[in-house]
């Protein structure tokens, strides 16, 4: 080899090495930009976590075509889920929850988890009312459609009775959503009456908060260890105005209690 | 026109008829095809796309660059996939590694028709990076998996992206492929399949013990019109049968010799054919 070529083939090479770094080095750059999942966009049953999913999904859409109700698609370049995975958005056309899940047996990778057997033990998303300004249960009307539709009824929604204060005499039927049951099917979020529904299903990590670890609830400490932790306490007086006795000083701090 | 006389090579002699190219064409219509069978008119033969495919609900197919890149991120996939992608390997094992570029990928019809317009409007020149870089690219493509956890070629493939586009939605993907053919037109001929796609570099490395190949076996006919070397994507694979530079072997063993044919059609003097790879026979 001549000094000439080798000096060409050398830097050729190096050209060659240094463009595929680069441009692997951005790939996956832009790989983990566009890996978030917008709020919108809902994976299909037994979906393993976000980033799981990304490692696992190989995009042939196997999920998509055994899905029965037109529910899954995959993305198309240009649109903000990672391009050629499957998702649903549950405004457009939620999950039936098939009790046979054919789109996770569809699934040849395992991006969708056989484990999932039972389709309510699935957790799409998480279901949140969002806007109790426009809820129609919380304007004091008895809507309830979200609750009705709800194939986990009683259980993911609840309706909670509570007092109206507006009108003073009505009861309010208050949606509730209970992540412990919720499969984030999105049947609620499709069906809510209002022309943007005032209950929306999102990924469960943007829905759901998280308490510190640490955090205990005392109630239920109690219920678990039969009886209170530090010993009985001390019932402290009530101080209520409509007890003050009848011309003790005036602002009703007097509470009558005597030692 | 005689046989004697090698007609001068035109537009239509080079890039459009040809029964290697029309059997190409029409396996390429042909699988794509029957991905579309399904969702078009409601047979079922194959579904999926050629990322995965699942033929008539049993046999696995699995494109084994994507089972590459999901293992190096970290996730193990079903048999499944694992198996599709063995049938798939062993296949090109056998019939050579690039024989899904030239028969299957539905980007070679793009960069054909880039490169045969580019010969057709006699545009010469610009900057090709070296053919290596595509090896390059797929060692980076795997290391990228393995740093950021996810299969990161899928967001760009153009291969893949394509397919799917046809089937299930295209979405911009076409500007993808509209760019893919300008840069083979303006910018380096034969630029994306010959020297960058990382798909063709690891079908590449499969076929380094392909069966079947095309062999120069009436190479003393050759009468260096130049004809099989213009047409051919890969041209630096002819040389070392034709011209028997370094070897006995009139079989093209070249990896990144694609089984397209291109060259058996346009040649006048016969010299080239499909055989074996262990079938050195020359014919004068």
């Amino acid at each position: 080899m001549s000094e000439k070529t080798r000096r060409e083939f050398l830097r050729q090479s190096a050209g060659a090495v240094g463009g595929a770094c680069l441009f692997s080095l951005g790939l996956g750059l832009y790989a983990r930009q566009v890996s978030a999942l917008p709020a919108t966009a809902l994976r299909p049953p037994g979906a393993l976590a976000e980033k799981d999913f990304l490692s696992a999904c190989v995009r042939c859409g196997l999920c998509v075509r055994d899905c029965p109700y037109d529910t899954l698609k995959l993305s198309t370049l240009g649109e903000t889920v990672a391009t050629g995975t499957p998702y649903f958005e549950a405004r457009k056309i939620p999950c039936e929850m098939c009790e046979d899940i054919p789109c996770v047996k569809a699934c040849p990778t395992g991006a969708l988890d056989r484990s999932l057997t039972e389709i309510n033990k699935s957790r799409m998303g998480l279901a949140a009312l969002v806007d109790q300004e426009t809820c129609l249960n919380f304007l004091g009307l008895r809507c309830d459609v979200c609750y009705r539709v709800c194939p986990v009824i009683d259980k993911a929604i609840t309706l909670e009775r509570v007092h109206n204060p507006r009108s003073d005499r009505h009861a309010m039927l208050l949606p509730t959503v209970h992540s412990d049951h919720c499969t984030g099917c999105g049947k609620c979020e499709k069906s809510c009456v209002l022309p943007e529904a005032a209950i929306k299903v999102f990924p469960v990590k943007m829905a759901k908060g998280k308490l510190p670890e640490h955090y205990r609830k005392g109630w239920e400490e109690k219920e678990k260890h039969g009886g209170s932790l530090i010993g009985d306490q001390i019932q402290m007086p009530t101080r209520r105005p409509e007890q003050t006795v009848p011309g003790s000083a005036p602002g009703g701090l007097d509470s009558g209690w005597k030692p | 026109m005689s046989a004697a006389v090698s007609p001068a090579p035109t537009f239509f002699s080079h890039s459009l008829f040809g029964k290697w190219l029309l059997l190409r064409r029409a396996s390429q219509l042909a699988i794509l095809a029957l991905f579309l069978l399904g969702p078009w008119f409601g047979i079922w033969i194959v579904k999926g796309n050629l990322s995965s495919s699942l033929i008539l609900g049993m046999l696995p197919l699995t494109d084994p660059l994507l089972v590459l890149q999901s293992l190096a991120a970290g996730h193990v996939p079903y048999r499944d996939a694992l198996l599709g992608a063995a049938i798939v390997i062993l296949s090109y094992l056998l019939i050579g590694g690039r024989v899904f570029c030239s028969w299957v990928c539905p980007v070679n019809v793009v960069t054909d028709a880039a490169a045969a317009l580019r010969r057709k409007l006699g545009i010469k020149g610009g900057r090709a990076p070296a053919a290596s870089t595509r090896y390059w690219l797929l060692g980076g493509i795997l290391v990228a998996s393995a740093i950021t956890g996810g299969i990161v070629w899928e967001f760009v493939n153009p291969v893949s992206m394509l397919h799917r586009g046809l089937i299930f939605g295209m979405g911009l993907a076409w500007a993808l492929i509209l760019g893919i053919f300008l840069y083979d037109l303006l910018v380096a001929s034969r630029g994306w399949c010959g020297h960058l796609c990382p798909m063709g570099a690891m079908y590449s490395l499969l076929g380094r013990t392909a069966l079947l190949r095309v062999s120069a076996n009436k190479r003393a006919a050759c009468d260096d019109c130049m004809d099989c070397f213009v047409v051919c994507p890969e041209p630096q694979v002819i040389r070392p049968a034709l011209k028997g530079a370094g070897t006995d072997s009139p079989v093209i063993l070249d990896a990144n010799c694609t089984n397209c044919g291109r060259c058996i059609d346009v040649c006048n003097r016969d010299v080239f054919r499909f055989t074996q790879r262990f079938d050195r026979r020359t014919t004068p």
